[in-house]
């Protein structure tokens, strides 16, 4: 079993937006930068089935500033065998150039699976593993919760609203993985060590200009000041009467 | 003739309130080009409010029908948008961000070979171009792009684009259509309905979220009884924290890892505001927020709050809310 599982660093989910002078992009000053949550999953799901499949190879795949690195060594320090980061100093915003990128290096990788996380929760596009899949010519099943493969048949459940979608797909496929899926191990001390030795291979990448240009990026408009309508139950009509009469909700 | 093209969602053949939502969208930036407003549906079978699409603004509404479409089928959905877009030559392809959209957007855009500006929360013209905006960061920053190339294809955030009545004579057609053999490799084989009567926290109205204040899992029947006080309009969410306890299913999740959400009202109970729970639901129109602690941050961004024992508070909303909707 060959799977690749493509990770992203990301601004951790305490981190405060501010935005540089530009007006168009995150000032990552202070800024503590993490795995994107979602690929936990998928990089843990990757190590399950070469585990099950007792052979095989997982391959990290990045495409980030040289510091995505060490994101990429989290994911060797939880077991994966190699890393290859493709380096570039801004990762772009639109999914269609940064899929473009990944399926390159994808496509003569004869991989089984190749796996996402769901979204990252940065850029929140929720689009590249859908365009990978595209432009490899693989079937592609999005936000999967649960997962069962044999041989060279998989069926994966991903929610909609109000209900569940069992879908049947064929191997090689490209999966992007939901939180549910799996519970993601820590990387022991041992697996830390190791990922320092482990093979990471840096490749430089450049994009054509992008068909979708950023205007700016700023912070959402302030919320009105609310107000606190009392304490404990007696508050409980006056509230229900204002969200009637003034917010006009119920 | 170029136009814009509204991509509907229907399910066992009713049509979704995205569908409308996605329609109005079109109109507004139909309207500016004075350009036509096509509604395409794909279904099993005839949708019984196809024709109703009209209302919202669209010149016309086709129903492309195939047994495969019965439920979701992600590539053939796809390749036949796809040929649409082609062969009418659409300038603006318009898609609802659902848990179906947020997977077939970027099929149709791959197929087309243009970009996807998915999650759009805002939709305008700007000489000639469309021009959107998106919460990133989940929703802690909005990113405002411009579309250089045509045809532009977007998603919709659900509940965020307000369904404007602009009633249209639409021209409703229905037509049977053929796929090639082996269409479609991916293949939803059965949707697992969820429990008689619930209702997603992505697409309720009302949606009634609790945190580690509720101090156990069994407590969250006080908002799940809250939630049918409303009458069928509600759903239970969940704060990170109660959901990483394994309080709750992620699906109910709301925050930076789990749904972002803009309901007319969000009501939260027990949370403290984390900034990841905040970037979640700081979109919803009105926020009402109970918590013991008057100096929790959730009160930041609350529109009303009650600062008390959620315990004693629960029950008495539950009774006033069944005084309305009972």
């Amino acid at each position: 079993m060959k799977v690749a599982v493509c990770i992203k660093r990301v601004p951790d989910t305490e981190t405060r937006v501010k935005v540089t002078s530009d007006g168009k992009t995150l000032d990552e000053s202070g800024v503590k930068f993490v795995i994107n949550p979602y690929d936990e999953f998928a990089v843990e799901e990757a190590l399950r089935r070469r585990e099950q499949a007792g052979a095989g190879e997982v391959v990290i795949l990045s495409l980030g500033p040289q510091a995505a690195q060490e994101t990429i060594r989290t994911a060797l320090a939880m077991g994966a065998d190699r890393g290859v980061l493709l380096q570039a100093d801004r990762i772009p915003f639109d999914g269609m150039t940064v899929a473009r990128a990944l399926a390159a290096e994808l496509a003569t990788g004869g991989y089984d699976l190749i796996l996402f996380g769901k979204l990252a929760i940065d850029d929140y596009n929720q689009q590249a593993p859908v365009i990978v899949a595209e432009l490899l010519g693989l079937p592609c099943v999005t936000a999967v919760t649960r997962l069962d493969i044999h041989g060279r048949n998989g069926v994966a459940e991903r929610e909609v609203e109000g209900g569940v979608e069992v879908v049947e797909f064929p191997l090689p496929a490209v999966l992007s993985v939901d939180k549910g899926l799996n519970e993601p191990r820590y990387p022991a001390l041992k697996g830390i060590m190791a990922a320092k030795k482990k093979p990471l291979e840096v490749k430089p990448v450049s994009f054509a200009v992008a068909d979708v240009e950023v205007l700016s990026l700023t912070p959402p408009p302030e919320r009105k000041q609310g107000r606190i309508v009392g304490e404990g139950p007696e508050a409980v009509a006056k509230l229900v009467q204002l969200l009637r009469e003034e917010a006009k909700v119920l | 003739m170029s136009g814009v093209l509204a991509v509907l969602e229907q399910r066992d053949g009713g049509l979704r309130k995205v569908s409308f939502e996605v329609t109005s969208a079109a109109r507004r930036i139909a309207d500016v080009r004075t350009a036509p407003v096509e509604a395409l549906l794909l279904a099993s079978g005839a949708v019984s409010e196809a024709d109703q699409v009209g209302r919202f603004g669209a010149d016309r509404v086709v129903t492309l029908t195939h047994t495969a479409f019965a439920r979701y089928a992600p590539e053939a959905a796809a390749r036949v948008i796809a040929e649409c877009v082609k062969s009418e030559a659409h300038d603006v392809v318009i898609l609802p961000a659902s848990a179906m959209g947020k997977d077939l957007a970027p099929r149709v855009a791959a197929k087309l070979g243009v970009p996807l500006v998915a999650d759009v929360t805002d939709l305008a013209v700007e000489n000639g171009a469309v021009v959107a905006v998106r919460p990133v960061y989940a929703g802690k920053a909005l990113l405002k792009v411009k579309v250089t190339r045509k045809p532009a294809v977007l998603s919709l955030r659900p509940n965020v684009f307000t369904p404007l009545e602009q009633r249209r004579k639409a021209e409703v057609r229905t037509a049977a259509i053929e796929l090639p053999e082996g269409a479609g490799r991916v293949v939803v084989r059965e949707l697992k309905a969820a429990a008689a009567g619930a209702i997603d926290v992505a697409e309720a109205p009302v949606v009634i979220s609790g945190g580690r204040g509720l101090k156990e899992p069994a407590n969250f029947k006080l908002l799940e009884d809250l939630a049918r006080a409303f009458g069928g309009r509600a759903a239970v969410g969940a704060s990170r924290a109660v959901v990483d306890a394994g309080w709750r299913p992620h699906a109910d999740q709301v925050g930076q890892t789990g749904k972002t959400v803009s309901p007319p009202l969000y009501i939260a109970v027990g949370i403290s505001g984390a900034i990841q729970h905040l970037a979640g639901m700081r979109t919803s129109k009105v926020i009402v927020a109970i918590n013991k602690d008057k100096d929790a941050p959730i009160f930041k961004v609350a529109d009303y709050g009650i600062v008390g024992d959620l315990f004693e508070i629960l029950p008495r909303m539950t009774e006033e809310i069944k005084k309305i909707y009972g």
